[in-house]
């Protein structure tokens, strides 16, 4: 192992930018640094920016895309850092001295981000330990049951990989509780619907008209079916359920444990991926511009900056969006640009000129990087002034032109589109709706489907996953063109039906 | 960290390898591959390797986007045809593309299609020379001064006799610390191979006929290329008279008139004669055509020329016959009928893209 240890002036670097971003008040694990050549420095980006991850193609084929678009100049990347205490985050070899200390002023956003916002509480701090212990424990079942079926069996895994609850880890919800008995109670007393207790014999008729009588009957009949159910309640944590009900052997268990585990652990960075690089640009233009840039270096510092935040018509930067969010916040904060009294003005001028010197700003801003996440972040700082001043826009397909088309400039349009994008991380809305279909065994997925149809091939191919793993025919509703349709699998052949 | 990356590499492109094998002969039929030859790859594009998941289609979608522009604007172009594609089918979606060297492609052909390695023929190879600059002299020509050895030869006396100040570490070399490279002859063994290719281009033979010919060819010279450390490659057309013509031209010119075999066997035999010494190289050739041919005997006169000339100077002589609206196909069967025989000589007939596979496996099944 070659020696990557910061050398001197690197050293000498950070210790000074360590120094301003304590002092800014941010607060982060202690960050260790390496300083990788670009091979090595893609490779452990291909692990997701561990050095060691249990063997599957994907990161090769990961490596071989991130490698190919560098040869080509279309991407670089300069810097990598995981959530992990202590932190480690990696440094390109031979990039300008300015380049590096932007990067650790990045950093140094990221790791308070990682150790204060509340959406990584409860994110595995010693991951880099957990993560070489998953590698190790397939690389047990490599050794016992052969490369292949492994292999096999994470690649179904994977393809499952997003079918969690990714607010479960704050709330306790009843069904993801293991080992809850499935308890037929035939026995129990035939709950007869009494209607409300009545005094005078003459009231009954207008206290209990039958016709309640009879809702109050199917209201029970309905409960009791309810707990008949299995699950219970709608499961989003697909995951798990399979971990508890499907027959796996304890290998697979094993490893569709460890890929449900890094799902959790990768999730809330998704989660957080706007406010998360924009809490970390904000901070390293700060430190750059006001304290660590040489006179020398600001152009270079300007050039680079540019670059991260740079926009292009299709797609939002998400680092753009969050550095200037933020900006905007800390800006309305100091200037006292909220509450009630800001809200009911509608003089355009008076709402221009407001500034009631609050100096609040900073103190909002380690407060929005404490308690949101990408959804929240968004749905409660997205004003129209921003929207507008920001040119944003939303943009439909038009299959006539296949072209992408400005679509509005209305700023609940925008907003909405935002925030649906990020709802659940952009990911579909899937839970197990029954364990027991038909009473067979079968399974029963269902979409929640929210104006955007599922891909059809990847789906047939994820019922094929899916089916490895249950075993028993597996099917999921869902809509396409706006009909409610039951995709299944058997084990032999796929089908499409209509339900209605 | 390395091994750990090469590891999951290897295993990706072990799998890329399956895939392509697997259909192998739909990318045979396309001709797509051709236009994404590099110098030393293709780039071979691979739809859905990633992993299925439920996810979103993405055209219904849309999205949020950051500029200037009115509603209306376009802001970028889809992937689909304008007006086709049925809602929630989206083909293609996340193809990405895998470059595999030809090297690697040719192994791939040779081993889904079986092909024997080809045994360079007779006994002569060719020792070829060859110059390798592996020295360090101390004289020689300015051209080949070798900056940094001169450079640190000069820092290593400097330092050594006390010159060197690294506050201002100014290095001026003298004569003696200027060093040069030096090169030594070496003497290889070497296989040369020529493929003259023929091609009939009399009007009858079409674009699509032209195609079959250049996917044809490009899975010749792949498989071929692996074989043979350098490779020459030769263009004939001709209608009623050949001419030799490059690249370019072979595949798209457009000729008119009658149809006269034998001219394209007899301008082969000429080059042969005149540049590739059967001692010395190993010649392939290759005739296309839609199987017309002039009346009045040229069919004899071509049977005569391969079996007198042409097919004790070649390796293989392979005839591709394309299916065309307006040919007999009647050449492959003369041939058939009067060379049939030769052990260097195949006939393949190719109707249509799906025949290229096979084509490709008569011509190389040889292990000529």
């Amino acid at each position: 192992m070659r020696n990557t240890r910061l050398p001197p002036d690197l050293q000498a670097a950070w210790d000074e930018i360590e120094g301003y971003a304590r002092g800014y008040g941010l607060d982060f694990f202690p960050i260790s640094f390496e300083v990788l050549d670009y091979r090595t420095l893609y490779e452990v980006a291909a692990f997701g920016g561990f050095p060691t991850r249990y063997p599957h193609w994907r990161f090769g084929m990961d490596f071989d895309q991130m490698i190919k678009s560098h040869t080509y100049g279309l991407s670089i990347i300069y810097e990598m850092v995981i959530n992990n205490n202590p932190s480690y985050a990696y440094l390109l070899e031979g990039n300008e001295m300015t380049t590096q200390k932007m990067v650790m002023a990045h950093v140094t956003g990221h790791v308070d981000f990682f150790k204060n916002n509340m959406w990584f509480s409860h994110t595995n701090r010693h991951m880099l330990d957990a993560m070489a212990n998953h590698a190790v424990r397939v690389q047990k079942a490599i050794d016992r049951y052969g490369y292949e079926p492994v292999e096999d069996f994470i690649d179904v895994c994977l393809s499952l990989e997003n079918l969690i609850d990714y607010h479960a880890p704050f709330i306790l919800r009843p069904e993801s509780q293991t080992n809850v008995p499935v308890v037929e109670q035939e026995d129990e007393e035939q709950t007869v619907a009494l209607g409300l207790p009545v005094d005078k014999p003459y009231m009954r008729g207008y206290i209990n008209p039958p016709s309640f009588l009879e809702d109050q009957r199917k209201k029970q009949e309905a409960e009791r079916q309810q707990a008949r159910n299995f699950p219970e309640n709608p499961q989003k944590d697909v995951l798990l359920f399979l971990l508890n009900y499907a027959p796996l052997e304890r290998w697979q268990h094993t490893i569709l444990e460890i890929i449900r585990d890094e799902a959790y652990y990768f999730g809330p960075q998704a989660m957080t991926k706007t406010l998360n690089e924009g809490w970390a640009s904000f901070w390293h233009s700060e430190i750059m511009t006001k304290k660590a840039a040489r006179a020398s270096e600001i152009v270079d510092f300007a050039e680079h900056h540019a670059g991260v935040v740079g926009t292009s018509p299709g797609r939002m930067n998400p680092y753009k969006l969050g550095i200037e969010l933020l900006r905007d916040i800390e800006d309305r904060w100091n200037k006292g640009k909220f509450g009630k009294e800001w809200d009911e003005c509608d003089d355009m001028e008076t709402r221009r000129n407001w500034d009631k010197k609050l100096g609040l700003g900073r103190q909002k801003l380690f407060e929005v990087r404490r308690f949101h996440n990408d959804i929240t972040f968004l749905d409660e700082f997205l004003t129209p002034e921003f929207v507008l001043d920001q040119k944003m826009f939303t943009f439909q397909y038009n299959r006539d032109t296949d072209l992408y088309e400005i679509a509005s400039r209305e700023f609940q349009q925008i907003k909405q589109k935002l925030l649906f994008r990020m709802t659940n991380f952009g990911q579909p809305f899937v839970c197990v709706q029954d364990g027991n279909y038909h009473n067979r065994g079968e399974l029963y997925l269902k979409h929640r489907h929210e104006g955007i149809d599922l891909r059809l091939d990847y789906a047939r191919d994820t019922l094929r996953s899916l089916h490895k793993i249950w075993t028993r025919p597996v099917h999921i509703e869902t809509v396409l063109d706006e009909k409610k349709q039951l995709w299944s699998f058997d084990g032999r052949d796929y089908s499409e039906r209509r339900i209605d | 960290m390395a091994d750990r990356v090469d590891r999951d590499l290897n295993r990706f492109r072990q799998i890329v390898r399956g895939r392509i094998k697997k259909d192998l002969r739909k990318y045979m039929s396309q001709g797509e591959l051709i236009g994404r030859q590099g110098r030393r790859y293709v780039s071979i594009p691979l739809p859905q390797i990633d992993i299925p998941q439920f996810r979103f289609g993405q055209k219904q979608s849309g999205g949020v986007g950051q500029g200037d522009g009115d509603v209306g604007d376009p802001i970028g172009r889809g992937d689909g045809q304008p007006g086709q594609g049925e809602a929630g089918e989206e083909s293609g979606g996340h193809a990405i593309e895998v470059d595999v060297s030809l090297e690697e492609l040719a192994k791939i052909l040779g081993e889904e299609l079986q092909l024997p390695n080809i045994q360079p023929k007779g006994k002569q190879n060719i020792i070829a020379e060859k110059d390798k600059y592996s020295g360090i002299a101390l004289v020689g020509p300015e051209s080949l001064r070798h900056f940094k050895r001169s450079y640190r030869e000069a820092l290593k006396r400097q330092i050594a006799s006390g010159e060197y100040n690294p506050d201002d570490p100014i290095i001026v070399p003298i004569k003696g610390d200027m060093r040069y490279r030096t090169w030594k002859t070496k003497l290889q063994p070497e296989s040369n191979a020529v493929i003259i290719y023929s091609m009939d281009v009399s009007g009858s033979m079409g674009t699509e006929q032209k195609e079959l010919v250049r996917i044809t060819a490009f899975w010749i010279e792949t498989w071929l290329r692996s074989q043979y450390k350098s490779i020459d490659i030769r263009y004939i057309v001709h209608d009623a008279a050949a001419k030799e013509v490059d690249q370019q031209t072979f595949y798209y010119i457009r000729e008119g008139g009658g149809t006269k075999i034998s001219s394209a066997y007899k301008l082969t035999l000429r080059m042969i004669e005149e540049r590739y010494s059967p001692d010395e190289w190993n010649i392939y050739a290759f005739h296309f055509s839609d199987g017309d041919n002039w009346g009045g005997g040229d069919t004899r006169e071509c049977v005569e020329l391969l079996r007198g000339q042409l097919l004790p100077k070649l390796n293989l002589f392979a005839y591709g016959q394309v299916r065309s609206l307006y040919g007999s196909g009647r050449f492959a069967h003369d041939l058939e009928e009067y060379v049939g025989r030769a052990e260097n000589l195949v006939i393949s007939e190719i109707a249509d893209r799906d025949d290229v596979y096979d084509t490709i496996k008569d011509f190389l099944g040889k292990g000529k």
